[in-house]
């Protein structure tokens, strides 16, 4: 039986974060009233003259310089031509042989190319007035007409849809630092198209491709893409031929549908738009988009693992949630050079986010992403409270609860465990009679620690932990057992 | 020289409908104007880059600056049909 390999693109449009439109000066603003922003431009009345917001192409630069693609020198549009009523003009101003950005790359996968062009307008099919029966009219909002857009292409590089999501999720992080877009994918900001063709492993040549229209979820482009793959599987097994065509994915039944087939590339009749020939992008246009580019997740994810020694998944889970970065970077500030880099990661990505994600759940808090700098807990007592347990001041399980009062009701660790009484039973000296009487007290497992089975050991920690109200360090008992029985 | 059902194709394409006695004209005129371009296409042209406009470097780019929006009532009245709040347009699924 042979064996098939997935050969996936993406095609992403991202609403970039201007306050005007692409080629008017009509304000963007999710959520208004229907056709509350439209003017004879984003209309497409007979005589009038398209004109291009600078900020869309600096933020489509910023995109191109975070993915190390080729910046074009000049802005070139065109036109692309079809008949559809969420187009007024009868075409969309768009890029074609002259793309804003050429290559590039992000993480794993390479990039074709960046270009910008307007957003259709939205319509709504039938039945919404009411006074229609059937499906014979439908109404036009054109406030979103004219909104810029980057459309992202990358190569087809991605083999799964698993790696097609993990890619999206970093894309959108990166977008999302980079604050070129709001990336919200439930209100449309952000749309992913998928190319998916199968071939025989070991096989150059790319099979036939379909496209998957508009997922609107992570969770549903895996869904579509593996459904799809199935698809497509299960023809060819059947000795019979993938059609190129664009498919609906329906989340709800995991069907996959066909659109009906809209005009073939050559079709859209690309010509360059004679309203706007031609335009050199300004220096200074473009050096204010180089210098607005952040450190962007990769980055800082190999950096807090090259430099600070972080493991691989702490590095990215930091570096991937910019709030959790900047709060982990303050804490390391605050802690001073001799922090436990590791230990703070540790205590921020779990301990702390698990706290403040379970306090928001009760606050019934909306989607954004869980901010530690808005809580009670500050970097300074954070980076306190680590010392604390590193040095084993307090045990870790102490920390813990030090830390359900921080985040409750703030304040400095150290007079959270003066006043809990959290402090660890201190040195050797301290402990060492308390080991000791707890040995005395299970002669049996003794015997079994001098023979070497170190396991039955967890009933001496137990006893002293018990002795000590939980604030001995369980290390510190072994190390000490081990002292007495000279093993 | 384009046939007939190129004319018809195009004509889909541009939702124009045209009748019977119209097809053949339309072939023929189609026909001169890429008979004219295939006049261009004997230069030389090698090397020359393609002319897209001739104000090359005119296009202003403009600021990111909100300018007013027509009042809806205007905007819905320049068409031919619309409900309360949108342009209202035969199904395109119909």
């Amino acid at each position: 039986m042979t064996a098939y390999e997935t050969v996936i693109g993406l095609e992403i449009h991202v609403q970039l974060a201007t306050r005007t439109k692409m080629f008017c000066g009509c304000e963007l603003v999710f959520g208004d009233p229907p056709n509350t922003h439209t003017c004879p431009v984003c209309l497409g009345m007979p005589g009038t003259l398209p004109v291009v917001n600078a900020e869309a192409i600096r933020l489509g630069l910023m995109i191109g310089a975070a993915f190390g693609g080729v910046l074009a020198e000049r802005l070139v549009f065109h036109r692309k031509s079809y008949f559809y009523p969420d187009l007024p003009k009868g075409y969309q101003i768009s890029q074609f042989d002259e793309p804003l950005v050429a290559g590039g790359r992000l993480g794993d996968v390479g990039l074709e190319r960046v270009h910008v062009e307007e957003d259709a307008a939205k319509l709504t099919h039938a039945g919404a007035s009411g006074r229609i029966g059937g499906s014979t009219s439908s109404v036009v909002d054109y406030n979103r007409g004219g909104t810029p857009l980057a459309e992202i292409v990358t190569l087809p590089e991605i083999r799964s849809a698993e790696q097609a999501s993990s890619w999206l999720r970093l894309l959108r992080e990166t977008l999302r630092q980079l604050g070129v877009s709001d990336v919200n994918m439930e209100e449309g900001s952000l749309r992913c198209d998928a190319n998916i063709s199968i071939r025989p492993v070991g096989d150059t040549e790319l099979g036939t491709k379909t496209e998957l229209k508009n997922m609107n979820s992570f969770r549903f482009i895996e869904q579509g893409i593996n459904a799809e793959v199935a698809r497509q599987t299960a023809l060819v097994e059947a000795g019979e031929r993938v059609q190129q065509e664009t498919l609906h994915f329906d989340p709800r039944t995991g069907s996959i549908t066909s659109l009906r087939s809209k005009e073939g590339s050559h079709d859209y009749r690309y010509f360059p738009e004679p309203d706007m020939p031609p335009v050199a992008v300004p220096d200074e246009l473009l050096q204010s988009a180089l210098a607005a580019v952040p450190e962007l997740p990769l980055e800082r994810a190999e950096r807090f693992r090259t430099e600070l020694g972080l493991h691989e998944e702490s590095a990215r889970l930091l570096a991937f949630r910019r709030a959790l970065g900047d709060y982990f970077e303050e804490t390391l500030g605050a802690g001073g050079a001799s922090a436990d880099k590791q230990q703070v990661a540790n205590w921020i990505g779990n301990d702390l986010v698990r706290r403040l994600e379970a306090q928001r759940k009760d606050d019934e808090a909306g989607e954004t992403d869980t901010d530690p700098a808005q809580s009670k807990v500050s970097p300074a007592a954070l980076a306190e409270l680590v010392a604390l347990v590193v040095d084993k001041k307090i045990n870790r399980k102490a920390g813990e609860q030090v830390l359900d009062v921080l985040v409750a009701e703030g304040g400095r660790p150290q007079d959270v465990v003066e006043a809990k009484g959290l402090a660890a039973v201190g040195g050797a000296d301290e402990l060492r009679p308390v080991v000791q009487a707890a040995l005395d007290a299970n002669p049996d497992v003794v015997e079994k620690l001098r023979t070497g089975n170190m396991k039955p050991i967890g009933a001496i920690v137990g006893a002293v932990m018990k002795e000590t109200k939980g604030r001995a360090d369980g290390g510190e008992v072994t190390r000490i057992t081990r002292e007495i029985l000279g093993l | 020289m384009i046939d007939r059902d190129t004319v018809l194709h195009v004509a889909t394409l541009s939702r124009l409908e045209l009748h019977d006695d119209e097809i053949e004209p339309m072939a023929r005129e189609l026909s001169a104007v890429l008979g004219h371009l295939e006049t261009i296409g004997e230069l030389d042209l090698d090397g020359v880059e393609p002319t897209t406009g001739v104000l090359e470097d005119r296009s202003p780019l403009r600021a990111d600056e909100p300018t007013r929006s027509l009042p809806r009532e205007v905007a819905l009245d320049q068409a031919p049909d619309a409900s309360d709040d949108g342009f209202r347009v035969p199904s395109p699924q119909a």
